[in-house]
């Protein structure tokens, strides 16, 4: 800390958080210069946790990413892996020779469980919000309702966190017996749930006037600074990559988009950290109900792996010896915004370049520009609303 | 029966012996406070072992937000070449006797990273000694609560008065000795410079 | 709302600026050619113009071309910007191609600023330099950091901060190269 008489204001302080710091989700490094309790300017601090992972892209083979973009992003890291097997799929399919298909139910499966991670991590950032702006318990709740998405995938693929499931052409494993069941059931106690958060939470007065009008974005700055995902909607902007770039089968699921429209009412405003807050909350129910949706399109399993309806997986092998050269940039929609790869083959085992684009990056490179003029309290719930994660900004 | 004739009730029961070093070691081994600090990916699992279900908590282990209040520090994470020093700082900040367990592989050696990433630093242990490794990428709750039972059994035997013990550190829950990893390389001033 | 295929981008970018090529990769995902000295007016043009309206910068990144099989052989970096129109819901990719040697590019972030971190994050990681840009800093790897890593003749640092990379006896075979010696 050190003070700085020199500004006409009287005194500037310099105050540094993190990147040890609990509030900021990680190893994220935020250096305010406070003029008062006003945040005069504020300079984040990034790179803690870059882990190298495009360069990395470009050393191991396609398949072998995989386990890297758990790491990406591993609060969702189903649809980390998902974003870039499609990716990968769309670049290979360029190719003349590329006949495959990724079989119907393999692509059932992965929006299922796209969407279910998208709920477990929805959990993670509104109650990790809520605890940035004081409140412990409803983390404790989104933790805990974490933890039976977990068991669903711990069941289906073996791990808790990192799961290495969706691959190229397909789904690594099939549902397990039941699995249909559990998911039911989950989300049943999961919506019956939902009703306790939000009373204790989201309809809470001490919360929403805390986040009302806080930070706002407007549509059009959202648009410009990169902003993409609930924190897009959030702003009011009706876009939502699912909808209008449709992959897997969410062209026949008719996703409905919430966007932010002032949710607390006469101090709030379109675009603020409850409407980004609030649109998170609309995106659990919408997933809920695609969770719900997509079971009812799940065809039947086939005895063979590779049977373009009832099937887990293409038969892509020989293809991924000997991929075509060439360039692609698919994007799907994350929790955190739209996830967008581009890639470049250049016809060997290894891919030439991977370039993953996050939500994250482009939420925190708003925050020097949203922060100016906020009170020092409000950085912490700042950051919780754009719902950054680190691994995402740095890679 | 007069309550206080009852056996174990009485006064001459109610009388443990022991030695000042046992006793206070047997209040840390129950009150290992841990720094909150968490990474990467392991430290979603950090949190989880602390939630409702593994609920850390009952083994008297509490999360603080600063290293001073800390006796333990899980290094729950990967640790790049940036954040290394800070590591260092963290720890020197928490007082003595302080522990360190590494989560996951990461932490132990790099894990996925340590052979094709240029910014990922091959094991804290360079930086830092570590007293449990804990394998796993992530480890299970179950398996942090393992290492941090292991680390239990080292803190029972530490003697804050008496001969400081000097076992090699476990892997997990087994007394198996690493080895030859444990060195603190000497840094000297810190760089000039650098905050 | 109404989208443009690329096609009819291309010509109305070309109307304007004969100078831009349209760059067709080799399985067929096309791209504008910008020259490196016009991009900002490109760039301005794309954003404000009725039709186009690319009000969005959806990603900037770079890839270096160096060992890529082309013929002939390249040996540029080259910048790539997807823009995405919001208004009108179409996309286009953009390439700039900037020497290896003296890599420098004008900024966009007058048009988009979005492109502030993505710019931050190329230069860091490609060394492109982006002529304007009001803070161009190191962002993921330490400020003395030396080379820029994506680049693919970047060697791996042996040591960092008096403290080596690899564990002591680890080594891999077929390791990425590393500076300062073998490994
Ligand atoms: S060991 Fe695995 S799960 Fe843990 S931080 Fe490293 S990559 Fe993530």
């Amino acid at each position: 800390m050190t003070l700085d008489a020199s500004t006409p204001n009287g005194e500037r302080m310099t105050l540094n958080m993190g990147p040890h710091h609990p509030a900021t989700h990680g190893v994220l490094r935020i250096v305010v210069e406070s003029d008062g309790e006003v945040v005069a300017t504020c300079t984040p601090d990034h790179g803690y946790l870059h882990r190298s992972i495009e360069k990395i892209g470009e050393c191991v083979e396609w398949p072998m990413f995989v386990p890297y973009t758990d790491r990406v992003d591993y609060v969702c890291a189903m649809n980390a892996n998902l974003a870039y097997c499609v990716a990968a799929e769309k670049l290979l399919q360029t190719d003349p020779a590329a006949t495959f298909t990724v079989p119907r139910r393999a692509e059932c499966i992965r929006v299922l469980v796209a969407e279910l991670n998208r709920i477990s991590s929805h959990l993670v950032a509104v109650g990790a919000m809520a605890m940035d702006v004081g409140a412990y318990t409803p983390f404790l709740h989104g933790i805990a309702q974490r933890e039976g998405v977990n068991d669903i995938f711990e069941k289906l693929c073996g791990q808790r966190l990192t799961y290495n499931y969706v691959t190229i052409g397909g789904v690594a494993f099939d549902l397990y017996d039941g699995a249909i069941d559990d998911i039911r059931r989950f989300l049943d106690q999961f919506e019956r749930e939902m009703v306790r958060f939000n009373k204790l939470v989201t309809t809470n007065t001490i919360f929403r006037d805390r986040c009302a009008g806080v930070a706002t974005v407007s549509a059009k700055e959202a648009v410009a600074w990169g902003l993409v995902g609930p924190n897009l909607r959030g702003s009011g902007v009706d876009f939502d990559v699912r909808r209008d770039e449709p992959y897997c089968v969410y062209g026949e699921l008719g996703v409905q988009v919430p966007v932010g429209q002032a949710f607390a009412g006469r101090k709030g405003q379109v675009g603020d950290a409850y409407d980004r807050y609030v649109v998170r909350l609309l995106e659990i129910q919408e997933s809920i109900r695609l969770c719900r949706e997509v079971l009812k399109l799940l065809p039947p399993s086939a005895e063979k792996p590779n049977d373009p309806i009832g099937g887990i997986q293409a038969d892509v092998g020989k293809l991924l010896k000997k991929p075509g050269k060439g360039e692609i940039h698919v994007r799907t929609e994350a929790p955190r915004g739209e996830m967008g790869y581009f890639l470049v083959s250049d016809g060997t085992k290894s891919l030439f370049r991977v370039r993953c684009r996050t939500g994250s990056f482009t939420a925190a490179g708003i925050f020097h520009h949203v922060m100016r003029g906020i009170f020092l309290a409000d950085v912490v719930a700042v950051i919780g609303s754009f719902d950054v994660v680190v691994p995402e900004i740095d890679r | 029966m007069n309550p206080s004739d009852r056996p174990g009730n009485r006064d001459d029961e109610q009388i443990v012996l022991s030695s000042v070093d046992e006793f206070l070691a047997w209040g840390k081994e129950h009150s290992l406070f841990y720094l909150l600090f968490a990474t990467a990916c392991c430290g979603i699992e950090l949190m989880q072992a602390g939630g409702p279900r593994y609920d850390v908590d009952r083994l008297g282990m509490i999360p603080r937000a600063t290293p001073r209040q800390a006796d333990l520090m899980i290094v729950a994470g990967t640790i790049t070449h940036k954040m290394a020093s800070r590591v260092r700082t963290l720890w020197e900040q928490m007082t003595e006797p302080r522990w360190v367990v590494s989560m996951g592989s990461c932490a132990n050696s790099g894990g996925p990273f340590s052979k094709w990433s240029y910014s990922v630093l091959n094991g804290i242990d360079k930086y830092v000694p570590v007293d449990v490794y804990i394998p796993g990428c992530p480890p299970r709750p179950e398996a942090l609560i393992d290492g941090v039972m292991a680390l239990r059994d080292r803190v029972r035997r530490y003697r804050t008065l008496g001969e400081r013990d000097t076992t090699p550190h476990v892997v997990a829950g087994h007394d198996a000795p690493f080895g030859g990893h444990c060195k603190v390389p000497d840094f000297g001033k810190p760089p000039e410079g650098k905050a | 709302m109404k989208a443009l295929a690329f096609d009819a981008i291309a010509t109305a970018v070309q109307a304007r600026f004969p100078a831009v090529l349209v760059q067709k990769a080799d399985n067929g995902q096309m791209a504008l050619r910008v020259p490196k000295a016009s991009i900002v007016d490109v760039a301005h043009f794309l954003r404000t113009d009725a039709q186009l309206a690319f009000d969005g910068l959806s990603d900037l990144t770079a890839f270096d071309t160096l060992k890529y099989p082309s013929t002939p052989p390249q040996d540029d970096i080259c910048v790539v910007y997807v823009l995405f129109s919001y208004t009108h819901r179409h996309k286009v990719l953009l390439k700039v191609h900037a020497e290896r040697a003296a890599c420098d590019v004008p900024t966009v972030s007058g048009e988009w600023p979005a492109a502030l971190y993505f710019e931050r994050e190329v230069w860091d990681l490609f060394g492109v330099r982006f002529v304007g840009h009001p803070s161009l800093r190191r962002i993921m790897t330490p400020d003395d950091w030396e080379g820029h890593p994506l680049r693919k003749d970047y060697l791996y640092p042996a040591t960092y901060n008096g403290v080596a990379h690899l564990r002591d006896g680890q080594h891999f075979e077929a390791a990425p190269p590393r500076s300062g010696g073998p490994l």
